[in-house]
């Protein structure tokens, strides 16, 4: 172990912030970080035990303890769920014979849970060793076993195994453009580099994260810090559940992504990028790698790019499992080496970002369009979309649609087009912008995709009248409660909390004061969290609430006061502590 | 001319670079707390210090003062909601006020004094923590931390040790000891550290010093967290 971690810590410059690429591959290899490699990190990088321990304990991809030679983990999104996930996974852990949550006893394979990971379109979907498979069926589970049995190392398998699609069903102003290599840099370098942030402007051009600040007023406050040392992130940790777009993207545009992030680097000045990639997208990492190396070759990336004297470089982070990684700050600290939470603010990123300096921390789909505006100018982007959401967005539809896949349409299309589009019929509802987002009702088709109406990330949820409300709302919050931080109070309780109160209700013992009990927690969460993840947690509760209270009142079983659990049940271990099973000690449920 | 801003229909005068904690405590004003500490970096986890400013929650400890802010602490909701979230931070641990030799030295007690809770509220979480007391002189019982990082803060930044740092997630937050072992008797502290009298609560505690004040003779039994705080904080360097 010690040569493997001396070459390891080597080949990444031995530095502090490369901790979590420096975890991977101690993970890939022992299937855990054993206790002897936290001792030589500590010594080596000069970083107290503790702190390498906590980075170990916060990001799920990382185990004290030895998965299976094969970790399998399902992808637990409501997309999967809906697609007959649990059903598969049994199957899977009886083919195995892995217990869900365990190891096999022989150290062969592991099987467990994990948040959506990204494949919506074309689950159920499971990460095997890191590696996306989607499409999982009886005969694909059946042949996985086989080869786990064999013991083929995953580089062998079948290629098939580990196919994803990019189904593209509406392309629009962006993904019907066209862009050489290169050709956004020399349209900024020709028009002016002062010019074309001002096209960015002009374009009105706002983040594609969700938050949707402008990005020409970003950029543009970074670029006056005085402190020169200056940094472009770009935020490829699409984790909101039913968001893949970025996956496409990166996929199919890598070029135009780069090429936008090398066109940032030019008007803020600054001569260092990273990529920061959710750790379910591993399979995008090496064709990331080699587009990157292609750049360099090609003049596009490195010093001197295009024999004009700029020098900028992009570096690929892999996250280890956290959807609050995707908050920017807390995707900072993740960069950094430690645990992906979020900072206070101000300081704001534009100001003291990576390293405390200066940084811009951008969408996939952000800096693709900030490309092709360098190109067309801002006029032939504003020309789309509304007055206060200008341009296109690329939505990442799921759920009951016949044709899940990438949509691209113009801001203020009316949710009733984006339907026809999709030819999704018998629509109860949909998650507009994922779980931190909203869920609208049939009555709302009207409503116009845009920030000042409904804003979205990209995530767009389709759920047809078969659907249960209660069980989404409930597959989401303990989303939330698995992936809150726990830094500060009301998100790590009020997320159980919630998840505890909303079970209750779905397994039948929900009392009157149950409702206003959720609302006022609900509210709790929403105002005094310290981050966007505890500030919407509770959306789904909120929004499914006031839009369906006759759904929630009809799961009231006792008007007045009833037992919060099953009396009988709860007596369980005391009577197989005292070895009885007689009528007397048995308890009947008050109100059967 | 100094600036100013708005406490509670009250003018707080502050300098640039205060937090709203800090003019609020220099000019007299309680908020309640308990991760935050004069001394120490401010934090901002525990949410007690959280505020109305221009309509907008934020914690005092953490948001800059800025002239013309209205702010808003000692509302009914405020104080509604930081009842609240004090019973989030006795359900979630195991809080045995009665059996706890802290008991009226404590500030999680003192502070749901001060806010007049009367009952949890939610359910328990009723969560497994173990007790360090391999130490000779310093006890560790991890059912009553609040990860505050107080003495986190207070091992870096004063003892210069980094004996402790809050590890996990979400609700399986749990506060670890910095030693190959993992124990607090072959980490760096000693009796006489920062860190070792910082603990809000009684999760940290110095041993055989127990009840050497009897209950009932206590800071909170005679004085409100709002009084003994104002003079503790207040006089800080």
């Amino acid at each position: 172990m010690n040569d493997f971690i001396a070459q390891l810590l080597e080949a990444n410059g031995h530095r502090k912030t490369r901790l979590l690429a420096i975890l991977r591959a101690i993970q890939a290899t022992y299937f855990h970080i054993p206790k002897e490699a936290i001792t030589l990190l500590s010594r080596s990088l000069g970083l107290p035990v503790s702190h390498i321990i906590s980075v170990v304990d916060f990001y799920s991809f990382f185990h004290s303890t030895p998965r299976g030679q094969y970790d399998i983990l399902f992808s637990d999104s409501i997309t999967d769920h809906m697609l007959d996930k649990q059903s598969l996974m049994n199957y899977f852990s009886h083919q195995c014979q892995v217990g869900i949550g365990q190891v096999r006893k022989d150290g062969r394979v592991s099987l467990d849970n994990t948040a959506c990971t990204g494949m919506c379109d074309q689950g159920p979907a499971a990460l095997i060793n890191g590696y996306a498979v989607p499409r999982l069926d009886r005969p694909k589970i059946d042949l996985i076993a086989k080869l786990i049995e064999q013991e083929l190392p995953l580089a062998e398998w079948p290629e098939t195994i580990f196919q994803v699609d990019d189904p593209i069903w509406k392309t629009g102003l962006l993904l019907n453009s066209r862009l050489a290599p290169g050709e956004s840099l020399l349209a900024a370098d020709a028009r002016g580099l002062d010019a074309t942030l001002n096209e960015i402007d002009q374009s009105k051009l706002r983040g594609r994260g969700g938050a949707g600040f402008k990005t020409a007023l970003k950029w543009r406050l970074c670029a006056s810090e005085p402190e020169q040392e200056r940094f472009v992130v770009c935020n490829a940790d699409e984790g909101e559940p039913g968001t893949f777009k970025d996956r496409v993207l990166l996929n199919r545009y890598a070029d135009w992504l780069i090429e936008g992030m090398t066109l940032a680097s030019l008007l803020i000045k600054s001569q260092q990028g990273f990529l920061y990639l959710r750790g379910e997208y591993l399979h995008l990492f090496e064709p990331l790698q080699a587009k990157l190396a292609e750049r360099r070759l090609n003049g596009l990336l490195g010093d001197n790019i295009l024999g004009k004297g700029w020098s900028f470089d992009i570096e690929i982070c892999l996250g280890a499992g956290s959807y609050i990684c995707g908050e920017e700050s807390a995707l900072i600290e993740s960069l950094e080496g430690r645990s992906g939470i979020a900072r206070n603010r101000p300081p704001y990123p534009v100001t003291e970002g990576y390293l405390n300096k200066p940084t811009i921390v951008d969408n996939v789909e952000t800096f693709i369009a900030a490309a092709h505006i360098a190109i067309h100018g801002g006029n032939w982007f504003a020309a789309q979309g509304t007055e206060q959401s200008s341009g296109t967005k690329i939505l990442s539809i799921s759920g009951d649609t016949p044709q899940p896949g990438i949509y691209e349409v113009p801001f203020g299309t009316p949710v009733a087009a984006i339907l026809e589009d999709c030819l999704a019929e018998d629509v109860l509802g949909i998650q507009v912008g994922g779980p931190s987002g909203t869920f609208i009702s049939n009555r709302e088709f009207h409503r116009r995709l845009a920030f000042e109406d409904l804003p979205s990330g990209g995530s767009f949820i389709i759920f047809n009248k078969q659907r249960d409300i209660l069980e989404i709302v409930r597959n989401f919050t303990h989303f939330f409660a698995d992936e809150s931080c726990g830094f500060c109070t009301p998100c790590r309780v009020g997320t159980i909390l919630l998840s505890e109160q909303i079970d209750k209700l779905y397994d039948g013992y929900g009392s009157v004061g149950d409702i206003v009990a959720l609302q006022e927690l609900g509210h709790l969460l929403k105002t005094n969290s310290h981050c966007g993840l505890g500030q919407t947690a509770a959306n789904p509760m909120l929004n499914t609430l006031a839009r369906y209270p006759e759904i929630y009142q009809s799961k009231i079983k006792f008007p007045h006061f009833g037992p919060g659990f099953n009396l009988d049940e709860a007596l369980q271990a005391a009577r197989k502590i005292a070895h009885r099973d007689d009528s007397e000690a048995h308890l009947s449920q008050s109100g059967d | 001319m100094t600036q100013t801003f708005m406490l509670d229909g009250l003018a707080i005068p502050f300098e640039d670079g205060q937090t709203i904690m800090e003019a609020a405590i220099a000019a007299g004003h309680y908020i309640p707390h308990l991760c935050y500490h004069p001394d120490f970096t401010p934090y901002g986890s525990c949410k007690l210090c959280n505020v109305n400013v221009n309509g907008k929650i934020c914690a005092a400890c953490t948001f800059p003062a800025m002239a013309g802010q209205t702010v808003i602490s000692e509302s009914e909701e405020q104080n509604r909601d930081r009842q609240r979230i004090t019973q989030m931070l006795f359900v979630e641990g195991n809080h045995f006020c009665p059996s706890c030799e802290k008991s009226g030295n404590c500030q999680l007690q003192g502070v749901a004094y001060h806010l007049k809770m009367t009952d949890d509220h939610f359910n328990h979480q009723f969560p497994h923590r173990e007790i360090d007391a391999s130490h000779p002189d310093i006890l560790i019982d991890f059912n009553r931390c609040i990860f505050c990082a107080l003495c986190v803060r207070a091992s870096q930044e004063e003892d210069g040790k980094a004996v402790f740092a809050i590890s996990g997630r979400g609700i399986n937050k749990r506060l670890i000891i910095n030693s190959d072992s993992g124990q607090l008797k072959d980490s760096e502290l000693t009796v006489n550290d920062r860190a070792t009298h910082i603990c809000p609560t009684g999760a940290i505690l110095i041993k055989h010093t127990a009840y050497q004040v009897p209950i009932g003779d206590r800071q909170f039994d005679h004085h409100s967290i709002s009084e003994v705080s104002m003079d503790q904080d207040s006089s800080a360097p």
